[in-house]
């Protein structure tokens, strides 16, 4: 019983009559768990300089916190008439991100996807911190953070209660509800490889910790069974979820009366947009990790090849979604809704807008040729563009709108101060602190669902038939 | 004095695994057990075990959290707070949909998960299979039947011999 050890060429010469397979090197189970648990057990020593500058951008975050909560938010730029500066840009911009995890978890699961397992994992624990991240800005914009909890439906003697008719109530549901709902998907998941951690471990500490979050888990196939069908239930419950948690955020904007914000055509577009930047993110963090942690067997060049394809789609629904919104502005006869389209395009922020539509629209499109969907430091610069773009479209969205409303006597300029770029610089410290400690402690591939992708997982495998007849 | 607990046998790969389940399920076996490092395909049927009853929990829990989300909705706008918000009437319903959907979800999310765990008995944090050293891998590349001896078939000899006519690679009784 021998299998054909598949190798990348395998994989790029593109054979249209075998599938490519989704682990490569001729992996059994144990090298499989051998592959990712090394990157647990034998530390880089480039994950401690990622630490390191991870900290070191956080401790930016830090101050620039204690700043905004002891002088107010007044240290921002946000003066009349933009109130909602950056932190709501890099609120959006970070919630945005933090959807291709569950949208590989759970919408790319219930369509079968099998590339997904090599990646889930780290795309899950990407989308919780970008969640994190997002949710900072608007804890610190609020101001007087410690009255947070007048969002919550609490019993209050000031006999004052949140609005539910308000959209920006709905989105501190979404949110925390999408951060809580990805958090359990990803502990599910992560539950059967603590196991794994748990019995490799070689010291009494390991045995503990992994122990405590393993719950007790022995790979009884009469849980398995059960784990299956909870696993399938979140799935199910967390495709809605995922599509309406930036649908709610896009409602902020859409239920205004605001030129440029008030279209029935944002939930849809800030979906796409969201799964655009997300598998962005997503890249940007796995071609330099799948290389440092030598992990090129069970995230291969077909993973990212897949990964690119989807963004060529949602950048290409980006950018129908940039065009329908100027041809329903010129077709509406809205004089306020066409002067905000032209005034983006053409106004004092064209500059933004252009870098918009070149990083979302123009650039992806070179992965309509394979040899960019397949050379990871073309696809990396290409994520980078994605995230900049996605950036400056949400950027270009509340600053272009808020700045040239109804009134030309109320119109302003905005400008950021230093507090606000050591804010958002500063999240992504937080963002790659999560990660650096998430990759040192938690698998970063699931071991367990690479394994059931494997054709040796399958009871009725042809492999296995051969073997017993050749007795 | 150790007692001993259970027998565990050791399987080459998931078909033989899938195999001998057959043959425990057949032979009469109530309590005993497949172990592998990953849920194989079509195994409750070789181990003869009904339908999971996850999916009531998420049933449940999910119309409780959506009801539950609704009717706090429409008591704290026409009850507790009744306060005219841009002319719109006390119980305009229509706006209470996405914080009523997404209570649907968490609590649907919460009763799923925690519907698994006490179906499983998880956590649990001590089993007599952990007393075996053999067992694990089978959280990496080992695949186990285990009996216990609590089972109204068990005989120490007897079952070990039936687990090693299977084709199990190795078979131990599991002490502790």
């Amino acid at each position: 019983m021998t299998t054909k050890v598949y190798t990348e060429a395998d994989q790029l010469r593109g054979d249209v009559h075998v599938r490519a397979p989704l682990v490569l090197g001729g992996l059994d189970f144990n090298g499989v768990t051998e592959k990712i648990a090394a990157v647990i057990e034998k530390p880089d020593k480039r994950w401690f300089a990622a630490l390191a500058f991870s900290l070191a951008l956080l401790s930016i975050y830090g101050v620039c916190i204690v700043i905004v909560v002891w002088e107010g938010i007044g240290v921002w730029g946000n003066r009349a008439p933009v109130y909602w500066g950056w932190p709501i840009v890099n609120f959006v911009f970070w919630i945005g991100i933090g959807h291709a995890g569950t949208l590989i978890s759970a919408i790319l699961f219930l369509f079968r996807q099998k590339w997904r397992t090599g990646i889930n994992r780290s795309a899950e624990a990407m989308t919780l911190f970008a969640v994190v991240c997002a949710l900072s800005f608007p804890t610190i914009h609020v101001g007087r953070i410690w009255l947070l909890y007048w969002f919550a439906p609490l019993p209050n003697q000031m006999d004052v209660w949140p609005n539910f008719r308000s959209p920006l109530l709905w989105d501190f549901f979404a949110v925390s509800v999408y951060g809580s709902v990805s958090a359990l998907f990803w502990f599910t998941g992560c539950v059967p490889d603590f196991a794994t951690m748990r019995d490799r471990a070689d010291t009494q500490l390991k045995r503990i910790a992994y122990g405590a979050v393993a719950l007790g888990w022995r790979g009884s196939n009469r849980h398995w069974h059960n784990y299956e069908v909870a696993y399938l239930i979140l799935a199910g419950i967390s495709t809605p979820l995922v599509l309406s948690v930036h649908s709610i955020v896009s409602f902020d904007f859409a239920t205004s009366q605001l030129p440029g914000w008030h279209t029935t055509i944002f939930p849809p577009y800030f979906v796409a947009g969201a799964i655009f930047s997300g598998f962005g993110m997503v890249m940007t963090l796995l071609i330099p990790s799948r290389k440092i942690f030598d992990l090129e067997e069970i995230i291969t060049i077909r993973h990212m090849e897949n990964m690119c394809k989807i963004i060529l789609l949602t950048g290409t629904m980006v950018g129908y979604a940039y065009g329908m919104e100027f041809f329903i502005a010129w077709y509406g006869q809205n004089p306020y809704e066409s002067f905000a389209f032209v005034n983006r395009a053409f106004g004092p922020y064209a500059w933004a807008y252009w870098i918009m539509i070149s990083c979302n629209v123009f650039i992806p499109q070179v992965f309509w040729i394979k040899k960019f969907r397949t050379t990871p430091w073309i696809m990396f610069i290409i994520s980078i563009f994605v995230n900049i773009g996605m950036w400056f479209e949400r950027f270009v969205i509340i600053v272009t709108s808020l700045t040239a409303d109804f009134l030309p006597s109320s119109w302003g300029y905005f400008s950021p101060t230093i507090i606000d770029v050591g804010c958002f610089v500063g999240s992504f410290g937080l963002f790659g602190t999560l990660y650096c400690l998430f990759v040192r402690f938690v698998p970063q591939v699931s071991i367990t669902e690479v394994k059931v992708v494997m054709e040796q997982a399958d009871p009725h495998w042809e492999g296995y038939h051969l073997a017993e007849e050749g007795h | 004095m150790s007692k001993v607990h259970g027998a565990l046998a050791e399987f080459a790969n998931p078909a033989e695994l899938y195999h001998a389940c057959e043959k425990v399920r057949d032979a009469g076996y109530n309590d005993w057990d497949s172990h592998s490092p990953f849920p194989i395909h079509g195994i409750e049927k070789a181990m003869g075990f009904a339908w999971s009853r996850v999916p009531w929990f998420a049933l449940v829990f999910g119309l409780t959290g959506a009801a539950g989300g609704f009717a706090l909705q429409v008591w704290i706008s026409t009850v507790a707070s009744p306060l005219v918000i841009s002319g719109k009437p006390l119980l305009s319903w229509p706006a209470y949909v996405p914080v009523t959907f997404e209570l649907g979800i968490i609590c649907t999310a919460i009763g799923t998960l925690g519907g698994m765990c006490l179906l499983n008995r998880l956590p649990a944090f001590y089993h007599w299979l952990f007393h075996s050293k053999r067992f694990e891998s089978a959280t990496d590349d080992g695949f186990f039947i285990s009996i216990e001896s609590t089972d109204s078939k068990w005989d120490s000899a007897g079952t070990s011999a039936f687990l090693e006519s299977l084709g199990a690679s190795h078979v131990e009784l599991v002490e502790g």
